[in-house]
């Protein structure tokens, strides 16, 4: 008899489950810094009353979002890499980049601060210094986009951290967040973005020890994924959703966006010149 | 380090307000699960019965693959299914992926082996009481499956409920097949995880809470539908 009646209820249960949603929905391939930063949580309401388009974002590493993106598995990328994202749309997986916004990159590390690299202007020297004095490093290792970024700064401090895998370096091979658990806990230096940053609460002793380098300019495109390529993408909910972050109120949304008061992100599509 | 205290009372402030955003989540994961744990019942509860009564060639290696497959690693599973689901895959067409329909598939597959693995069990030894009453009334292997599941429904109870908090627990699959999208596909365990991924250890923790709290919760209300069920029959 309870039998009975527990199948009852898992059978109302099945009809709520797969009931479909009303609006038209896209799926937007992107980064963890968009969405544990709460960025998205702030403009898809927006997105939603302006367009009429309910954004779904999957947040991984760009690495991943592009791998996803190129299988089909997305309507628009939303990602940091500009060599990867100019790639997939050179091979006909995008139809057009659009430059949106920049945040910029930090690093972080113990208080104590055993390779002495606080205050420095000069990101390659500071990680120079930190391999020198091999302190721990906590690195992405997940081909994400700010993955990507750190192993092009290393190649222009000149050093290869590769070889010491396992030892100071440390790839943990997880995303943003995760490394920086993985960072307190071990009192490691480590490259990260600044929103995450800033909205990460499990700091333990680490503590912002560079920033301002030009080179730490972390730049976000966006992309419609090829209905050439992806005949089922939502082409025009996709642009729509484009349109609207492009627009002069889609940015001026994006520039108020505050966390613990600070902004994260910086507005700068130009229609004029390609952008940065 | 934040205390343990911190997200006890992170866990009691979302349960006392009855944070929207929780009961969302709460009611997503309680569906999703239940959705797979109703299937892998109907597809695990015969099948394991059957491999209890019927002879037939490969039988003993079938068992042991049902077995085995109580292990199967969630991520691996959740591979799998957004491997098939995915636009470039067989069932691409479909357009199921990132839905809480292909978190239901991944945990359909996790939980079948275990429901059917532990229901064999629970009838192969129910049978060997009932052989003989049930072969001189002249009902054969097959006859007898209804009559033994039903006659084993409150053991196999525990076998379902196995199942269900493997379910409801699991994150490898769902994460991967459902992308942990905030309204549409984020259940406790992808919460959790993605709080842990912010570093608010206590929210996680409380969050994990509500889960663990859930849990006892319905192993609670499935002893008390045994209790009431031994006694109404007598």
């Amino acid at each position: 008899m309870g039998l009975r009646w527990m199948l009852v209820g898992l059978s109302l249960l099945l009809v709520l489950c797969v009931s479909p949603a009303a609006a038209e929905t896209i799926t937007v391939a992107s980064t963890t810094s968009t969405e544990n930063s709460g960025l998205f949580a702030w403009i898809l309401p927006m997105v939603l009353e302006k367009t009429g388009v309910e954004v779904r974002p999957v947040a991984v590493g760009t690495g991943q979002a592009i791998r996803m993106a190129r299988r089909g598995d997305a309507d628009v990328l939303f990602v940091h890499d500009r060599a990867s994202e100019e790639a997939f749309v050179a091979e006909g997986y995008g139809v057009k980049r659009h430059p949106v916004m920049y945040n910029d990159y930090i690093v972080v590390g113990p208080k104590d601060d055993p390779a002495g690299i606080r205050g420095m202007k000069d990101v390659g020297a500071a990680l120079k210094q930190i391999a020198t004095a091999q302190a721990p490093f906590t690195s992405r290792g997940d081909d994400s986009g700010t993955h990507k970024a750190e192993l092009r700064l290393w190649k222009g401090a000149g050093v290869d951290p590769r070889p010491a895998s396992g030892s100071w370096y440390k790839e943990t091979g997880q995303g943003q967040g995760a490394t920086l658990n993985v960072a307190s806990g071990m009192d490691a230096y480590m490259f990260v973005d600044r929103g995450t940053w800033i909205s990460f609460k499990n700091r333990g002793d680490l503590e912002l020890l560079v920033e301002g380098d030009p080179l730490l300019f972390n730049q976000y495109g966006v992309i419609l994924v090829s209905s050439e390529k992806h005949p089922h993408v939502k082409a025009r909910a996709g642009q729509a959703f484009i349109d609207w972050l492009i627009s002069g109120e889609g940015q001026q949304a994006i520039g108020a966006f505050r966390v613990e008061g600070q902004p994260l992100f910086t507005p700068n599509y130009s229609p004029a010149t390609p952008g940065p | 380090m934040q205390s343990l205290g911190d997200a006890f009372r992170a866990a009691f402030g979302l349960v006392v307000s009855l944070d929207p955003d929780l009961i969302e989540i709460v009611s997503l994961s309680l569906s999703v699960s239940g959705v797979s744990l109703l299937l892998a019942s109907l597809v695990g509860l015969p099948a394991g019965a059957g491999l209890a009564l019927v002879r037939f060639p490969g039988r003993r290696a079938a068992i042991v693959v049902v077995n085995a497959a109580m292990g199967l690693p969630p991520v691996v599973v959740g591979l799998l299914v957004y491997l098939l689901l995915s636009r470039s895959g067989p069932l691409g067409e479909l357009g199921w992926l990132f839905t809480a329909r292909a978190m239901v598939i991944a945990q359909f597959l996790l939980i079948t082996p275990i429901v059917a693995a532990l229901s064999r069990q629970v009838v192969e030894d129910l049978w060997v009481e009932y052989a003989d009453q049930l072969s001189s009334l002249g009902a054969g292997p097959l006859r007898a499956i209804p009559t033994l599941l039903w006659d084993a429904r409150f053991s196999l109870l525990t076998t379902v409920l196995a199942g269900f908090g493997r379910a409801i627990g699991e994150v490898g699959a769902v994460i991967i097949v459902g992308g942990n999208i905030a309204h549409a596909t984020r259940v406790m365990t992808t919460a959790i995880t993605l709080e842990t991924r912010k570093g608010d250890l206590a929210l996680a923790l409380g969050l994990g809470l509500v889960l663990l709290t859930l849990s006892l919760g319905i192993n609670a209300l499935a002893a008390g539908v045994r209790e009431f069920g031994a006694r109404w029959e007598g």
